[in-house]
């Protein structure tokens, strides 16, 4: 059982990794990785609603007529997702304002949906409540590693606190602006993917086809 | 999945109870937190008042530095001061057709729709009494969203002092560099008309440097965010204009004047 615990929050990071490996939740990652602190923010805030949501569906799937499962779902991670964004708005004024709307925007995020449907719905509230942690910590593990890289070499910061002293401010290094556009993180979750399947080859997917060789042109005279 | 839950009255009952709780836990929570929330946002935005005059440091007291701003109210088509209660709220006032006046699409360049007949305006003084900074509330569209912020003004009502703005929803790290400090530096300093007294700020594309001609007027654009950039120009050029503080400003440079 404790191997099983161990496999649910630790199998997401590297082994099945919900954005390395499913290619989830894209979006938020590419939107809130331009910093540091707002990653941590949006790490910590997904991290929690998968998890509660995980556990509350859980709880109550012998309940849920199948007819309107994904919606009872949705209005349970609607209604955590309300309420995280609720506390940090209270709590972490700041940093609720430049996420601004990414945090409502986690209802959306298909590792929430995803985990719900696939997870919660078949097992009971404890292991769904741990696997939920888990995903979270897959996606915070890529959040993290993007968060790094972007504010690191396209501000020359970390966590605000200037690390390279940049151009700008008469340093020696020239920020890269391009880290601190969206795109760029396409690019490292691309050398992400490509690290990861170096490492583990079997997450390598099947061609769905093979390239026939050339025909002969000298046929067609 | 158990038959027993496939019933109609079975699935209305659930979906009730769901909704019941959640909706129970979402009020609760947006209720408790309320006066935490509207607490940080009046700090925010004396805190912007306050940036947007030049008048904050790191970790000051906020509450007491305020004490030395007044807060007035003008009445923009004659730009003079009338009384309102501290009550008065402008935002509210502009969504009341009988408090405000629709703007043609001609005139809206800012894309606020409607205008307070009232605004509020802050005048920071200093410590021996004499005008330091005139602060107008304004806002406006930008690419998402309205952006709302304070711009102050130098106490010759022509020179801006500082843009700042406490509350938007433009693209974290496009539009949302409005935020960025040395983007705002950029404002400080630049005059709002040319030489035959025209407005005539406005961001322009790319780097204003000394070479460029009436560089005192223009202001960089933000890379990445042409419409967010359009959008802050337009609304500082609106707000200073006739439908926004024009007659306001018009009066206060012919007092100085007087004075002077």
């Amino acid at each position: 059982m404790a191997e099983k615990t161990k496999d649910l929050l630790f199998g997401p990071i590297f082994d099945n990794n919900p954005i390395a490996l499913q290619i989830l939740g894209i979006c938020s990652a590419l939107a809130v990785t331009s910093n540091l602190s707002t990653t941590v923010t949006m790490c910590i805030a997904l991290t929690l609603v998968v998890a509660f949501s995980n556990f509350f569906v859980s709880t109550i799937r012998n309940s849920i007529p199948s007819s309107i499962r994904i919606i009872v779902q949705m209005t349970i991670i609607a209604s955590l997702v309300i309420v995280v964004d609720q506390f940090l708005k209270a709590y972490a004024y700041s940093i609720s304002k430049q996420l601004s709307v990414f945090v409502g925007l986690i209802i959306t995020n298909c590792i929430v949906m995803g985990r719900a449907e696939a997870f919660a719905m078949q097992n009971k509230p404890l292991p769904s409540f741990m696997d939920g942690i888990g995903n979270g910590l897959g996606y915070s593990v890529l959040l993290l590693v993007l968060g790094f890289i972007r504010e690191l070499f396209g501000a020359g910061s970390l966590f605000g606190v200037q690390v390279l002293p940049s151009t700008a401010d008469g340093g020696w290094y020239q920020t890269n602006g391009l880290l601190l556009l969206p795109p760029s993180a396409f690019f490292l979750i691309g050398f992400f993917i490509w690290a990861v399947r170096a490492w583990k080859p079997e997450q390598v997917e099947q061609d769905d086809f093979k390239m026939k060789p050339h025909t002969r042109v000298s046929d067609a005279f | 999945m158990a038959g027993k839950n496939e019933s109609v009255a079975r699935t209305l009952t659930v979906a009730f109870l769901v909704c019941l709780v959640c909706a129970v836990v979402v009020s609760t929570a947006a209720v408790t937190l309320r006066p935490v929330q509207q607490k940080n946002q009046t700090l925010d935005r004396r805190v912007n008042i306050l940036q947007a005059a030049d008048l904050y440091q790191p970790g000051m007291d906020v509450e007491k530095a305020f004490n030395t701003i007044e807060r007035k109210f003008v009445d923009l088509e004659t730009g003079e001061y009338v009384e309102k209660p501290d009550s008065y709220d402008q935002l509210k006032a502009a969504k009341d057709p009988d408090r405000s006046e629709r703007l043609s699409g001609e005139e809206d360049i800012a894309g606020i729709k409607s205008q307070a007949d009232v605004a509020e305006v802050f005048l920071a003084r200093s410590d021996d009494g004499e005008l330091h900074r005139i602060i107008l509330p304004v806002r406006g569209y930008g690419l998402w969203s309205t952006l709302y912020g304070f711009m102050a003004l130098e106490a010759d009502a022509k020179t801006i002092a500082g843009l700042g703005f406490y509350q938007h929803g433009e693209t974290p790290g496009l539009g949302g560099e409005v935020d960025n400090p040395k983007w705002k530096a950029l404002w400080e300093g630049k005059k709002l008309y040319d030489e035959d007294g025209d407005i005539a700020i406005q961001v322009v594309k790319g780097t204003v440097d000394s070479g460029t001609p009436n560089a005192e007027n223009k202001v960089d654009g933000l890379a990445g965010a042409t419409l967010t950039s359009k959008g802050v120009s337009n609304l500082v050029r609106f707000w200073v204009g006739e439908k926004g503080f024009g007659p306001y400003l018009d009066r206060m440079r012919n007092k100085t004047g007087g004075e002077a």
